[in-house]
């Protein structure tokens, strides 16, 4: 138990310690300590050490911060004794150490600060789009380049990639389409029953499934799932100065990892969304089965009213949702600063920025579409 | 010897059920600073994560202050792991917390320091290694030495009994080297802490080490113990001859 006694005597103060003087056992004496000092300016000052069990670098300190705010205090003498020669050391080599928290404040009051804080975001706003376009424009140069010596594309990892991020998220992309197209199908056909026209679930299933759904639950878990997953490869490639061992080689970053990224997310998605689409249409015809009307009649009814066009209008959408989701997860990769957390960092803006992208060019397609009456 | 605070009996290191270092017995004794040597890749930081019980061992015992560290769980572990620190290979810092932060981290989990006094306590062990202009910025500000220093000021911040430092001293300029070799030197003599260490730096071996083992890959176990400066003055011990000598061996002749 570490204990201290305060006494006041006629040359000053005298502080009494005893006990074990380790981390745990000042906790309990470190306030006391210190507010005793306060009123007692000029007075001297005795720190008696001597019934000390144990002494470590947490007494030191606390022995070494008494002597400053003593020294402070306009206290010409602090006599410290009863300190073995172990203890004595810590406290010399303490003593040199500054206990001050440097203060690294900014220049300027709170409201320059904070216009400052803004008008930074927003230049990194600009930073953050102009290097999107000059990526893109990058991505799109290797691509063309790569079309006409397509051996210049490294397929194999395409492969490797397409495996990845494609024919493993099948699982869940199937899923969360089944649980989608029953859903819907269950809610519209309550209603729809009461008016004795729940076989036109399969007409709604079927055109929001193609036209819509299909692509976008697709776009959004493959956002969640090879956006953040692409972010985080790169990014910690990044860290580990591994893209800055590919540039030294001469081996263009864009070409050898971000593009065949692209190129398996382009190709990958329109199949997922494929698939999509068919569990999803499955999902709606479980509900309608279960209410008694054949198999057929829903499929009859999902063949006749969807066309080709609709289907085409579907898959256009996938490969630009393909193309950005590749791309946006990548740049986020590309653009990790460093640091431990900055591959975290980078792999949620991976997901945020692609999910924002899909949503903002899936309006646009649907204004396009409306447009061009399809 | 002086009385043993660490035992290691018959341990096999390695990961999943596959030993890379068979049947490893040594004591560390009280205030000493304990070096563990070997060639790259030989099971050195195995042998040290098994020591600090992260990683089970295939078999064996590591006993601190005679408590299994291996099979402890619960209170008991968490006053075993009260008494170590553990600096390692990068640091391992806190990302999100400033330097200061991290090292008043255990202070304030373990201890009912009040904030200004766990401030003042890891202030004073940053002191120590130079580091308290940092002590403000983020470990991702800080160089790769920096980062391994302010990782030795947090393993000390409880002043633990025994620190194990992977690597300290590697990739600090020679001075700050030194440095820290000074430092573990006072640190043993002044509170009796024992160090634990897995180094190749050889200048800091030579200076430091009271008692070293040398681990070889090939024979899966201990080739050579003892003082350091006697493994380097013995030529009977081919391979630490050679280690200490800084000899590949193809033209050792003379």
């Amino acid at each position: 138990m570490t204990e201290l006694h305060i006494k006041q005597t006629d040359t000053g103060l005298a502080y009494l310690f005893s006990g074990r003087m380790n981390a745990g056992g000042i906790a309990g004496i470190w306030d006391r300590a210190c507010n005793g000092l306060a009123g007692h300016d000029g007075a001297a000052l005795t720190l008696d050490l001597s019934g000390v069990t144990y002494f470590d670098m947490a007494g030191a300190a606390l022995i070494v911060h008494l002597e400053r705010m003593a020294r402070d205090g306009n206290r010409d003498t602090v006599r410290m004794i009863g300190l073995d020669k172990s203890a004595a050391t810590l406290v010399e080599r303490l003593s040199k150490t500054d206990l001050a928290v440097p203060d690294p404040a900014r220049p300027g009051g709170r409201i320059r600060r904070m216009v400052e804080n803004q008008g930074q975001s927003l230049g990194e706003f600009w930073q953050d789009v102009h290097t999107f376009i000059s990526f893109f424009g990058e991505l799109c140069w290797f691509f063309f380049v790569g079309l006409l010596r397509p051996n210049r594309i490294r397929w194999k990892e395409t492969l490797r990639v397409a495996e990845k991020a494609g024919v493993n998220a099948l699982p869940i992309v199937a899923l969360i389409s089944f649980i989608v197209g029953l859903v819907m199908a269950f809610q519209s056909a309550i209603p729809m029953k009461m008016f004795g026209a729940e076989i036109y679930v399969a007409n709604l299933i079927g055109l929001a499934m193609v036209r819509e759904l299909g692509p976008l639950m697709t776009a959004i878990v493959l956002a969640g799932r090879s956006a953040s997953a692409f972010a985080a490869e790169i990014g910690t490639m990044k860290i580990n100065e591994e893209i800055d061992a590919l540039s030294i080689m001469g081996l263009e970053p864009v070409r050898f990892l971000i593009l065949p990224r692209v190129i398996a997310s382009t190709l990958m998605t329109p199949l997922l969304t494929v698939f999509a689409i068919l569990v999803g249409i499955l999902g709606g015809a479980v509900v309608i089965l279960s209410m008694g009307h054949p198999f057929s009649a829903y499929y009859n009814q999902v063949v006749g009213f969807v066309t080709w066009g609709d289907f085409v209008g579907g898959m256009i959408k996938c490969f630009v949702f393909g193309v950005l989701i590749g791309a946006t997860g990548c740049i986020r990769g590309y653009q990790t600063r460093q640091g431990p957390s900055a591959v975290g960092e980078a792999a949620t803006r991976a997901v945020v920025s692609s999910i924002i992208l899909v949503a903002v060019f899936d309006g646009i397609f649907s204004i396009i579409y409306y447009v061009l009456d399809v | 010897m002086k009385e043993p605070i660490i035992q290691v009996k018959h341990l096999y290191a390695g990961y999943d059920g596959q030993a890379i270092m068979e049947d490893l017995t040594f004591d560390i004794g009280k205030g000493e600073i304990f070096v563990i040597l070997g060639g790259s890749g030989c099971g050195k930081s195995t042998v040290l994560k098994h020591m600090i019980g992260l990683l089970p061992p295939v078999s064996g015992q590591v006993l601190i202050h005679g408590q299994n560290m291996v099979t402890a769980r619960g209170k008991e572990r968490t006053r075993l792991l009260q008494q170590i620190g553990v600096a390692f290979q990068n640091g391992a810092l806190f990302g999100s917390m400033t330097v200061l932060e991290n090292i008043m981290l255990p202070l304030t989990a373990f201890t009912d320091l009040p904030d200004d006094a766990a401030r003042t306590l890891a202030l004073a062990k940053l002191g120590l290694v130079n580091l308290n202009r940092n002590s403000h910025q983020l470990p991702g500000e800080l160089s790769g030495g920096m980062r391994k220093r302010a990782a030795i000021a947090r393993a000390m911040a409880l002043d633990p009994e025994v620190l194990f430092l992977d690597e300290p001293s590697a990739g600090l300029d020679p001075l700050t080297s030194a440095e820290v070799d000074q430092l573990i030197r006072d640190l043993a003599q002044t509170l009796g802490i024992t160090f634990v260490i897995v180094t190749h730096e050889l200048e800091s071996i030579l200076t430091i080490a009271d008692n070293t083992i040398m681990l070889e890959k090939e024979t899966k176990g201990i080739i050579a113990r003892g003082h350091p400066k006697d493994l380097k003055a013995d030529p009977e011990n081919e391979y630490a001859y050679r280690f200490f000598n800084r000899n590949p061996g193809k033209e050792m002749t003379s």
